[in-house]
């Protein structure tokens, strides 16, 4: 374990006028093994990243490459001396191929203008040391988001890193993409490039780091090789005290809130994503759906909420059909969706926390022809202190908010709207875990008060916290249902990922 | 440098830069106001100074609808030739329509004339809105069309000829339609009346309605409004509706000032109406903008190009003028909204 090390935060810091993003963290990155950053969010992980790779430099402090001192102008300069990042959105232009991609910027040049043969030699290259199929003249888009992933790689990898960074590569992959790229991060640490790894998913991160640092508000709280930690030790030193997601609240069930009827909802191709399925949800009862990628969970949960339109069954709220509904009427009659994808389908970008926060329920503060300011003011707040979202107010902007925040503001407008029944798609997605606590502590809150929630999630213990009922979904049936007693084996293997477990 | 601009806590120095970046359209005016005073004594005159207002005002009844489309995240390049054909189709109707079968020519009244006329533009503006709400099509090549198509029609009932006498007569009962375009009250010109109470209505739309927070909502990202329940096709039907309808006011009221109503009046005026919204602070992409800068980007357009005239610079340097402030705007628009804002 006592590898060289490469590169070193020596007591650095950032600020961004009062805010102390970073306070004097040290951090070492060793020759040809994973060191993994485990924080909230808002810890400060990104800025150190951004540092070490050049975006962004330090207030104070040093950076110490092979045992030099060194400063980084920008992230060309970095990427120079083999430092390159990869960021959780990816830098991939989808309209053009993998090989105008990974040479994009630094074509090779031949005496007629660029040498794309030399460039298709150079990406079967990469190719096949990442073991993968993919052929250079494939545009991105036609990629699965794994392989866009790899595509990432194999560009960082052209320019010979040595250290890579990678900043939540796994948040959008399926359980056999990750296992294929911590294949290739081994394969690379074999090769004694260092990788620097950041993950909100725990367990996944232990399984592949040899060391791990732990940072709060911009502090190092902990640092320590894999031999001597486990995961109870990352999250004590992540949040500081016991963690728990929680538990079935003892709500009282009530009549059936929501009942699916054998709902099939097709894809682009015709094809059914979601096969005659059947569900029904109690008031006050809460559900999870787990299972994969594609297994049609988001299909399941838009077309339940008007975004996509089935092609057979019923949709039943509180004894009326709803299937025939626009989606505002559906939230009128009170049933709620909480997309996946928040900054794609759950936030007005251009808006305030408050304007987001009140966006559902609009009608419940017009007067007439006019919205009530003062109404709008009350409902503002109270979401606030509802889903305690951490903001200086209803005008802040919404991009000033934390990931975590940002989700609280997403249920907290689907809340507001009063439902009977609301639908969550993967609520802890990218948020750290003290938010994801909240978030469940929140959802157990409304099942107490006769709310009936379903949600659901691609990480098996949060199913194992406040669900009373496990569905696992597999190709767009329910392959198992289990209540809160199951273990975790049976519901992965119920979901067909028992290999990759 | 993307994180600073999110960052609440700043130095004082740096809010000094932002209220004149937030302001900029307001000092554009303050600024050019107070240059063409000291160039030429008789700009900053009441009677000129409204004579500029009356001349702002179709632009301005033009923006406004134009702001709303923007703020939808579309663009409606039609406006134009709404308010050409809009023209036509009152200077028709001020002509008298003729009913063969029953032998008769009917003068409808000049407030028939009008709402009819507003009806016609809405009408086409609603093509617009469901092209791009229900079909898909792109609004730049939706509005593209319907500009050629308007155009072409307005040139078709008229034969390429201008209608002159719009001012009706004693006998038929459709006197007054000059009204619009010459009569004040206390002093000030109906257009110019027209237009504030244009701009005080989209200004309590948008900042104080439903509908005006379901528009913010779409224009800023139509995803997650529809997903919050917003009815995003019949917001959008509704702006290119509204906007078609303003630009048939904006007709009405330059056929009035004219007296005369032709089928290539208000030729590009749509980039015009563009170049206001764009000065106003609006972005492009949708869900920023206010119907104040809107009014003071109209106004900075109006204003600057009089001035020019009133001191007698070339018509060709107004045009560099106007381009060369309209770059400027957007450039500051960048400069607002590039780099703070975006975190994820």
């Amino acid at each position: 374990m006592s590898a060289q090390v490469v590169l070193a935060a020596r007591n650095v810091a950032k600020s961004y006028g009062q805010v102390h993003a970073l306070k004097g963290v040290n951090f070492d990155i060793h020759r040809g093994q994973v060191t993994t950053l485990f924080g909230e969010n808002g810890a400060g992980k990104s800025t150190l990243m951004k540092i070490l790779s050049g975006v962004i430099q330090p207030t104070s402090g040093q950076i110490v490459l092979d045992g030099q001192p060194v400063a980084f102008g920008n992230a060309n300069d970095a990427r120079d001396r083999g430092i390159s990042i990869i960021h959780q959105e990816l830098s991939l232009a989808p309209n053009l191929s993998v090989r105008d991609n990974i040479f994009m910027g630094r074509e090779i040049m031949g005496p007629l203008g660029v040498d794309y043969a030399e460039e298709e030699r150079q990406t079967r290259a990469l190719m096949e040391e990442l073991e993968e199929q993919i052929d250079p003249a494939t545009p991105v888009e036609d990629l699965r988001l794994g392989q866009q992933q790899i595509v990432e790689i194999a560009r960082a990898l052209s320019v010979d890193s040595r250290i890579l960074i990678m900043d939540e590569p796994t948040s959008a992959l399926s359980a056999s993409e990750v296992e294929v790229l911590f294949k290739v991060i081994r394969d690379l640490t074999a090769r004694g490039v260092s990788i620097v790894y950041i993950s909100h998913h725990l367990e996944e991160a232990l399984t592949i780091t040899d060391h791990a640092v732990v940072l709060r508000d911009g502090v190092m709280t902990a640092y320590a090789p894999r031999a001597e930690i486990d995961l109870e030790w990352i999250v004590r030193n992540m949040v500081g005290e016991n963690y728990d997601l929680g538990s079935p609240p003892d709500s009282a069930k009530g009549d059936v809130a929501l009942s699916i009827r054998d709902l099939s909802v097709p894809d682009a191709t015709g094809q059914d994503l979601v096969r005659g399925l059947n569900l029904d949800v109690r008031a006050g009862e809460i559900v999870c759906i787990y299972g994969l990628m594609g297994a049609g969970r988001t299909e399941l949960l838009e077309t339940v909420a008007g975004r996509l339109r089935a092609t057979g069954g019923q949709i039943v709220l509180e004894g009326h059909e709803i299937s025939h509904l626009s989606i505002g009427q559906r939230i009128a009659r009170g049933l709620a969706l909480v997309p996946e994808d928040r900054q794609r389908d759950g936030l007005v970008q251009t808006m305030s926390v408050g304007q987001n926060l009140s966006l559902a329920s609009i009608a419940r503060f017009t007067r007439g022809l006019f919205t009530s300011t003062r109404a709008e003011r009350d409902l503002v707040d109270d979401s606030i202190r509802r889903v305690t979202v951490k903001t200086s107010g209803g005008g802040a902007p919404i991009g000033s908010l934390s990931g975590g925040n940002q989700q609280k503001v997403v249920i907290g407008k689907m809340l507001a709207t009063n439902p009977r029944a609301i639908l969550l798609d993967e609520p802890s997605r990218g948020i750290d875990i003290g938010a994801k606590a909240e978030v469940f502590r929140l959802l157990a809150e409304g099942a107490k008060n006769g709310l009936a929630v379903v949600y659901s999630t691609s990480e098996v213990s949060e199913c194992l916290s406040i669900a009373h009922r496990i569905i696992v979904m597999h190709k767009g049936r329910i392959t198992a249902e289990f209540d809160s007693t199951v273990s975790k084996d049976r519901i992965m293997a119920a979901s067909g990922e028992s290999q990759a477990a | 440098m993307s994180a600073t601009t999110t960052n609440p806590a700043k130095p004082r120095s740096l809010n000094i830069g932002r209220l004149l970046l937030e302001g900029r359209a307001f000092f554009a005016l303050i600024a050019i106001i107070a240059v063409f005073s000291v160039l030429s004594p008789n700009y900053f005159t009441l009677s000129n100074l409204l004579i500029m207002s009356s001349q702002v005002a179709i632009f301005g009844i033009l923006s406004i609808g134009m702001l709303l489309v923007i703020l939808n995240g579309g663009i409606d390049l039609s406006v134009g030739s709404i308010l050409a054909l809009s023209g036509v189709v009152a200077g028709a109707m001020m002509q008298g329509v003729e009913i063969d079968a029953m032998g008769v020519i009917l003068y409808p009244p000049v407030w028939a004339v009008v709402v009819l006329t507003v009806c016609v533009g809405a009408a086409v503006g609603a093509v617009n809105g469901v092209l791009v709400a229900i079909f898909k099509v792109p609004p730049f090549v939706a509005t593209l069309g319907v500009m050629y198509v308007a155009r072409g029609i307005a040139l078709l009932m008229t034969n390429g000829l201008t209608y002159n006498n719009l001012r009706g007569s004693e006998a038929l009962g459709n006197t007054g339609f000059n009204w619009l375009g010459f009569y004040r009250i206390g002093g000030v010109p109906i257009s110019v009346i027209v237009l504030a109470v244009v701009a005080i209505a989209a200004g309590l739309m948008l900042s104080r309605s439903a509908f005006g927070r379901w528009l913010y909502a779409s224009g800023g990202n139509e995803r997650a409004a529809e997903l919050s329940g917003v009815p995003v096709k019949r917001v959008k039907i509704t702006v290119y509706a509204v906007s078609g309808a303003l630009a048939a006011v904006a007709g009405l009221v330059l056929a009035s000032q004219l007296t005369s109503a032709g089928p290539t009046a208000g030729n590009a005026y749509e980039l015009t109406a563009i170049a206001a919204v764009v000065i106003g602070g609006a972005a492009l992409t949708g869900g920023r903008g206010t119907v104040r800068g809107t009014m003071l980007g109209a106004f900075v357009i109006g204003f600057l190009s009089a001035g020019l005239v009133i001191i007698g610079v070339s018509s060709y340097w107004q045009t560099v003028f106007t381009g060369a402030v309209i770059v400027l705007a957007v450039l500051m628009n960048s400069l607002q909204y590039g780099s703070g804002a975006r975190k994820t």
